[in-house]
């Protein structure tokens, strides 16, 4: 894995972004799991899982186990979510997997959350695994997390 | 009619099927899952510990720690119920290098409340179990059995029958 530049975002909150990175990449069971941030901003969220034995969930094959691709959706998720400018906190309501494949064992798993609708309260998102077979993606998943807003906007619908 | 089985027969040889199953993947092991079993009805445990916080400030469990202790009590729940009849009667291959494993074609979890720094605990219903198809539904809580911080639904695909149940037609 190449070493990550130190983000220069073209956005205007540069220190929301370095804030929500930090916050990411602190969490005790994220960092447990070996999980690390490509990408990050503007309600889009890129991490990788390196493959680990110890996740394995299917002896027979050496498949990672559903559990731990389902904390990276859960992750990659909530990072979409607090990279969105309003966001200033966030916690999962629901998430549902779709297991497409299993992921081809020694391989890193790479997770791409979107945010792709806010409300006052409410963030929508959707997301996709995949490993070496980009083409192919070995699990999607689609929740809804809660929205703190950093601060009162003003016309909000 | 036959006469009963020693009670201690029966125990090792249903705690043995269980651990077999639970040690053979290695995913519950690095979680810390553990299954507490009364008769043919299990309760999966999840001991608290720091690295399956995600949320340090409040602090709460990591929605990804609970998601993964869900659906490995309702993978090793279908698992066991599956395998039950074959265990009781003596037609489960115990010898068998590894128990085949139901695969997870998709699951839901409802995040109730936020999980607190200490143990959990979940239960797993099998509501549809058929040859190739089985729904599962999984509760877990805390504190209080009737106060759920986690439920999930989850759909699986059954492994193949294995040779031993199809020899006898």
């Amino acid at each position: 894995m190449s070493k990550p530049a130190t983000p220069k975002p073209a956005t205007s909150k540069p220190d929301r972004t370095k804030l929500a990175r930090q916050f990411i990449e602190a969490l005790p069971h994220s960092r447990a799991l070996a999980m690390h941030l490509e990408s990050l901003g503007d309600g889009e969220a890129s991490i990788s899982m390196p493959y680990d034995p110890r996740m394995i969930g299917d002896p027979e094959t050496g498949v990672i186990h559903g559990g731990a691709v389902s904390a990276l959706m859960d992750t990659c998720g909530g990072a979409a979510v607090m990279s969105h400018p309003d966001a200033l906190g966030t916690a999962t309501i629901d998430l549902r997997i779709d297991y497409m494949r299993a992921a081809t064992p020694g391989q890193t798993i790479r997770a791409k959350a979107t945010c792709y609708h806010v409300t006052r309260e409410v963030a929508f998102v959707r997301a996709e695994a995949v490993d070496d077979d980009g083409e192919n993606p070995v699990a999607c998943a689609t929740g809804a997390f809660t929205f703190q807003r950093a601060k009162k906007t003003e016309g909000a619908t | 009619m036959k006469r009963p089985e020693p009670v201690q027969v029966i125990k090792s040889r249903r705690d043995a099927a269980l651990t077999q199953l639970v040690t053979s993947v290695p995913y519950i092991q690095f979680l810390g899952i553990t299954f507490d079993r009364r008769g043919d009805e299990l309760t999966a445990v999840l001991p608290f510990r720091d690295d399956l916080i995600g949320n340090p400030i409040l602090p709460a469990l990591h929605g990804g720690a609970i998601a993964a202790f869900l659906e490995v009590t309702a993978v090793i729940g279908l698992s066991w119920a599956a395998q039950w009849n074959d265990l009781e009667d003596g037609t489960l291959d115990t010898d068998a290098a590894r128990p085949k494993l139901p695969k997870t074609i998709d699951f839901t979890v409802d995040y109730l409340r936020s999980g607190l720094p200490r143990d959990a605990y979940a239960r797993a219903r099998v509501n549809r179990s058929g040859r190739r198809y089985a729904s599962v539904h999984v509760e877990a809580w805390q504190d209080n059995r009737a106060r759920l911080f986690a439920q999930a639904t989850g759909h699986f695909l059954m492994p193949p029958a294995v040779q031993v149940s199809d020899g006898k037609g």
